[in-house]
């Protein structure tokens, strides 16, 4: 309903500016749309907000207006007591349970016309404040009135506003990591999270056995990871940036146009698919060859996780730096070819040191994608931490672990919990790291060949 | 017009019969006839699109690296059909250097612009010796006094005329006996310009050089010959002089003129 106002509104401006330039014979300052914007615009916003804050609010104050009412009615009730019948009453006015007595039915029915009169409220209030904007902005319109550096200050700001959205979510959740993360510290110490050489957070379950020395060791964990990263990297690496310097150099156009999306869909494909791959035909796979050249793989490896992991990077390692060689003037290969080069001297001496920082961030950017890769690692490599740097054998990594710490029933505030904080955000820092250092290599070179 | 070329055989370091390029679907050079003598200075005018720049880039077969372009028609150099099976493109290019309408400097240092083609054709057999090939370009170039003292600074913190001599430098290292030049003053100011047209009359003495230019003021103060081109057909080609004072085709004129293009 506020939409259709808001539509009539604008064209109610749009009309009205018409007029008033047509009676007053003077040449308007903003055209009849940003009337009509401006208008439309005072309609909707004011009361959005207020609907918005009032959705947000009026739930709390219905819930203690009941639990005061309870409390009134029943004096002698404790306050769990009260709060057990509270969620009773909503669950009754919800259909849920059923009303069984008379006490319950007048609750009830108090919990319900509070409702009707909180949403009838609403419906008044924003009605008066649209209204009452509406008549301010109705009123200030004039010929010569400057609507459209309005509009645009109201369309700035809303965009300021959509941003700080997305700047305050990441702010949150790096403090909300870093305090649990404190939390965590103040039960293990540091040192030991960090050079620990053992991980079994199973035994602090129990609260008389609070963390024993090492347990909460980080470094199986992470070399579990580096491992299967690294395994990824020597798969995805060199076939991604071949794919990509066919792709961009050597391909014809045809078959650009053919390979270059299917590359791309594999970049498609649900991780959990991946996973499955990677634990029901790569890994029985690698065991059986192995068996046969005799070598003994567990049937959960880091080297099935790797390869698959892998796999899963190439396409955004060779469309990443497909794009970027592509980006190269096509004046630096005509230069290398009219000197009497070859195609393959051109791409080696001219066109990959010159698309060099972009390919390196391609890299980095891939790198912590598979850092940060969680259902390869569960189907293929295992949870078993073990303190490695044999791809034969199973290992985990830190996202797989964090998975493990938080499933279950375990207080929040208990370390295995916090465990979880402590490694979310060592990885956190690790792949911030990592962007940085993209970051600063691109801007380093970025401007070489400009 | 005169076919001189095919009287005396030998005579002209590039000879062109009948030749014609197609983009896709679109003829973009009509049968070009051109005989090009040896040492001197051959001049390509016309308005823009007419294919004296197609026709530069048949010289070293810089159209191979175009989509759907295709050349028909022989080119001679040194009586050797270039677009022949047996042509080896890189040899090609190696004897025929490029200079291109914007600089194009690798995004490498001074030293190395200079010795990318000594080092992919092992020309040089020491490093003193790849040290003397690039000084001696620069020098040709006449950029050496300018940047002897930062051979290690990149070939783009240079100034715009200065990597155009830089990038004639980078040609020259592979001695070629032939230069084409495509617009190369196009992207610089008078200043430079005038030091570029000052070394390619320098450089005439000891290549065969091939410039197109929208200038007809420098075509006229570089060249022998010269070659009027209009969409895609050569109207006239004659010594530099008679076609500025004395043009056949009244097109020429109408283009010297300043009445069309």
């Amino acid at each position: 309903m506020l939409l259709g106002l808001s539509f009539v509104s604008y064209f109610y401006g749009k009309r009205l500016i018409r007029r008033r330039v047509y009676e007053q014979k003077i040449s308007q300052h903003s055209r009849d749309s940003y009337h009509g914007l401006y208008l439309s615009l005072y309609l909707i916003i004011p009361s959005v907000i207020l609907t918005l804050i009032w959705l947000a609010s009026s739930p709390n104050i219905i819930d203690s207006l009941l639990k005061s009412k309870i409390k009134n009615s029943f004096p002698d009730l404790s306050l769990g007591e009260i709060n057990i019948l509270k969620s009773k009453v909503i669950s009754a006015y919800d259909g849920i349970l059923p009303v069984d007595s008379e006490q319950m039915e007048m609750l009830v029915n108090f919990y319900n016309s509070a409702n009707i009169i909180s949403t009838n409220f609403l419906i008044i209030i924003s009605a008066l404040v649209s209204v009452s904007f509406f008549l301010f902005a109705l009123n200030r319109i004039r010929v010569r009135f400057n609507a459209r550096s309005k509009v645009e200050n109201i369309l700035k700001f809303s965009m300021i506003l959509a941003s700080c959205v997305a700047i305050i979510t990441t702010i949150g959740i790096v403090l909300s990591l870093i305090i649990e993360t404190i939390e965590f510290f103040k039960i293990i110490k540091i040192t030991d999270f960090l050079f620990g050489l053992q991980w079994s957070p199973q035994i602090a379950l129990r609260e008389d056995q609070v963390a024993g020395e090492g347990l909460f060791g980080a470094i199986p964990i992470f070399i579990g990871t580096i491992l299967i990263t690294l395994i990824a990297m020597f798969i995805a690496v060199p076939i991604g940036l071949l794919s990509a310097i066919y792709l961009s150099e050597y391909s014809k156009p045809k078959i650009r146009a053919i390979a270059k999306p299917m590359l791309e869909v594999l970049a498609g494909i649900p991780t959990v698919v991946y996973g499955f791959f990677a634990a029901l035909t790569v890994a029985p796979l690698l065991r059986n060859s192995g068996a046969s050249v005799g070598l003994s793989l567990s049937s959960e490896s880091a080297l099935a996780a790797g390869l698959v992991m892998g796999i899963m990077i190439i396409p955004l390692i060779s469309s990443l730096s497909d794009d970027v060689i592509n980006a190269v003037p096509q004046s630096l290969r005509e230069g290398s070819a009219a000197l009497g080069s070859t195609q393959s001297e051109t791409v080696k001496l001219v066109i990959l040191p010159a698309a060099l920082p972009g390919i390196v961030s391609a890299i980095l950017l891939a790198l912590s994608r598979a850092i940060g890769e969680t259902m390869i690692v569960v189907m293929a490599a295992g949870v078993a931490a073990n303190l490695t740097f044999n791809p034969f054998e199973s290992v985990t990594a830190v996202t797989v672990q964090i998975v493990v710490l938080l499933i279950g029933d375990q207080e929040f505030d208990s370390a295995k919990t916090l465990a979880a904080f402590a490694l979310g955000f060592t990885l956190f820092i690790i792949t911030l790291l990592l962007n940085v250092l993209s970051i600063y290599i691109v801007r380093k070179y970025r401007e070489q060949y400009d | 017009m005169k076919d001189v070329g095919s009287m005396i055989p030998n005579q002209y370091k590039i000879t062109t019969s009948n030749v014609n390029v197609d983009y896709g679907s679109k003829r973009a050079l009509h049968d070009i006839n051109l005989q090009i003598e040896e040492k001197e200075v051959t001049a390509l005018i016309g308005p823009s699109g007419c294919g004296k720049s197609t026709f530069i880039r048949c010289l070293n077969r810089m159209n191979d690296l175009i989509e759907g372009c295709k050349v028909e028609g022989k080119i001679m150099i040194d009586d050797v059909d270039i677009n022949s099976s047996d042509t080896d493109i890189v040899e090609l290019r190696a004897r025929i250097g490029m200079v291109f309408q914007k600089p194009n400097p690798f995004p490498k240092s001074i030293y190395d612009n200079v010795a990318y083609g000594p080092r992919i054709h092992g020309i040089a057999k020491s490093n003193e010796d790849l040290d003397n090939i690039v000084m001696k370009s620069l020098k040709r170039a006449g950029l050496w006094n300018e940047v002897e003292d930062r051979l290690d600074a990149s070939g783009l913190s240079l100034s715009g005329g200065q990597q155009q001599r830089l990038c004639i430098a980078r040609a020259i290292a592979v001695n070629p006996d032939i230069l084409l030049m495509d617009e190369p003053c196009s992207a610089l100011d008078p200043i430079a310009t005038a030091v570029i047209e000052e070394l390619i009359n320098e450089l005439k003495e000891r290549y065969t050089i091939v410039i197109v230019t929208h200038s007809m003021q420098q075509a006229a103060r570089l060249s022998e010959k010269t070659a009027y081109f209009h969409l895609g057909k050569m109207i006239e080609y004659d010594v530099t002089s008679n076609i500025f004072t004395n043009p056949k085709h009244e097109m020429t004129e109408a283009y010297i003129s300043g009445r069309i293009g």
